[in-house]
């Protein structure tokens, strides 16, 4: 009982054939020891990981952007790419250039905040999602549903944001209300919920399968469960790979969806 | 073991409930880089774009605006190429017109010079006529005169004699009608 659950997420003398059964890691994997109080506010270390993901982003946005200069260096030329992947490829192509121009910071900050987050999944010593605690996303979604609702009613008035909001249409005639209850439902309570899980699971998900098979491969490491122990570690080694990818999907897609959520408050029509 | 396991479960809050603390954290998290990125990154690299932007669009109504120069001189030479073609043609058909009038002219001077020698010729030989036939006259009269003087000088002493002084005249004449025809 020396090796502290909370840090490690797994004992360390606990192997198969030791009489110890498998200590599978769960939601306890997701949960931590404050690094330190203050005054009753517990600081733990995805808290520190969501800080150091602002340092990083800012930190490179700031190396490649604070002098720039119209014949780029290196990096500014990887921040311009950056920057003109989701000023060009989200934003641009959702909202429109005219309309989107105003929302091009918020999604860029999204993005890279979220890719950042999603990205200490894989890097030692960190090796933990912050996306994965519903809180942040949550946040992040909450962020953009009182930009979609505000801009909605900004842009239609009362009576028409309420009916841009439940797909109001005289010309669905009998099943009008049910229209009405369900867009209503749909767009106003389901789809931050949505919108946070969908990161949210994806990362959580993500990473359980990572714990699971880095704690299994050790496990397993002992006497014949050796070929065992070498198939878990290589599919940790999947999965790393695999989780790069779906971190920048999953943060593109957070921002594309934001995108599109203000593309139908600004738009005429539902 | 499975008191620790329960322990941990223990603490555990539901995973989809947000954290109130967390979500502070996060949105702070957020507005930091929200913060830099919208009020001083993003505009310092949209600033430079946008120069780049106008550096490039810059040097390509330089370069349009040397291609239509260059167009314009191109235009320009051709329209006084052709000109100078046109030049030379009205000039070359000039001097073939000046030319042909020299020649007609030339001409004319030569034909007008042909009948002034011509007709000074027919007034020479007029004259010379009009002289030879003057002489003749004056001749002849001499003649008649000398014949008058020795017919009646000879005073009629015979009939014979007579005669042969108009015979003598008369060969006389001949004579010097034949030696005139033999001049002639």
């Amino acid at each position: 009982m020396s090796a502290d659950p909370q840090m490690l997420a797994f004992e360390a003398d606990c192997q198969l054939f030791t009489g110890c059964g498998f200590n599978a890691p769960g939601l306890h994997t997701f949960m931590y020891e404050p690094l330190f109080t203050v005054g009753g506010f517990e600081f733990d270390k995805p808290m520190l990981l969501a800080f150091v993901s602002s340092l990083v982003v800012v930190g490179f946005f700031w190396a490649a952007f604070s002098k720039p200069k119209v014949v780029p260096g290196k990096l500014q030329m990887v921040g311009e790419a950056g920057y003109d992947f989701v000023r060009r490829g989200v934003v641009y192509e959702i909202i429109g250039k005219k309309d989107g121009e105003k929302y091009v910071p918020l999604m860029v900050s999204l993005f890279f905040f979220i890719w950042i987050m999603n990205l200490w999944s894989i890097i030692p010593v960190a090796q933990f999602p912050v996306t994965s605690l519903i809180a942040y996303p949550a946040g992040l979604a909450l962020l953009g549903y009182f930009l979609w609702v505000g801009l909605t009613f900004k842009k239609h008035g009362f009576v028409g944001g309420w009916k841009n909001i439940t797909g109001y249409n005289k010309e669905l005639g009998p099943i009008l209300p049910l229209v009405v209850v369900l867009e209503f439902f749909s767009n106003l309570v389901i789809r931050p919920f949505t919108h946070a899980v969908r990161l949210f699971a994806n990362m959580f998900a993500g990473h359980l399968l990572i714990v699971m098979f880095t704690v299994a491969s050790w496990y397993l490491l002992n006497g014949i469960g050796v070929l065992y122990a070498g198939t878990s570690f290589l599919l940790v080694m999947v999965m790393i790979v695999f989780e790069l990818f779906i971190q920048a999907v999953q943060a593109y897609v957070f921002v594309l969806l934001a995108s599109s959520y203000i593309q139908g408050a600004l738009s005429e029509h539902h | 073991m499975i008191a620790q396991f329960t322990l941990a479960a223990g603490e555990e809050q539901p995973p989809l409930i947000p954290h109130p603390d967390e979500l502070i954290i996060g949105l702070i998290a957020f507005a930091i880089v929200f913060f830099f990125l919208a009020k001083k990154l993003l505009p310092n690299i949209n600033k430079v774009l946008e120069e780049r932007r106008e550096a490039i669009e810059g040097g390509i109504e330089k370069a349009d605006a040397a291609k239509t120069e260059a167009e314009s001189v191109l235009e320009q030479y051709k329209a006084q190429l052709a000109e100078a073609r046109h030049e030379a043609a009205r000039l070359r058909q000039e001097a073939t017109e000046q030319g042909t009038a020299i020649i007609q002219e030339m001409k004319a001077e030569g034909q007008r010079q042909r009948e002034e020698i011509i007709a000074a010729g027919h007034a020479q030989i007029e004259a010379d006529r009009k002289a030879a036939s003057a002489a003749l006259r004056q001749d002849l009269g001499k003649l008649a005169t000398d014949l008058a003087g020795k017919l009646v000088g000879e005073s009629l002493e015979d009939h014979a004699r007579q005669s042969r002084t108009i015979d003598r005249f008369l060969d006389e004449l001949e004579e010097k009608a034949e030696a005139t025809g033999v001049a002639r």
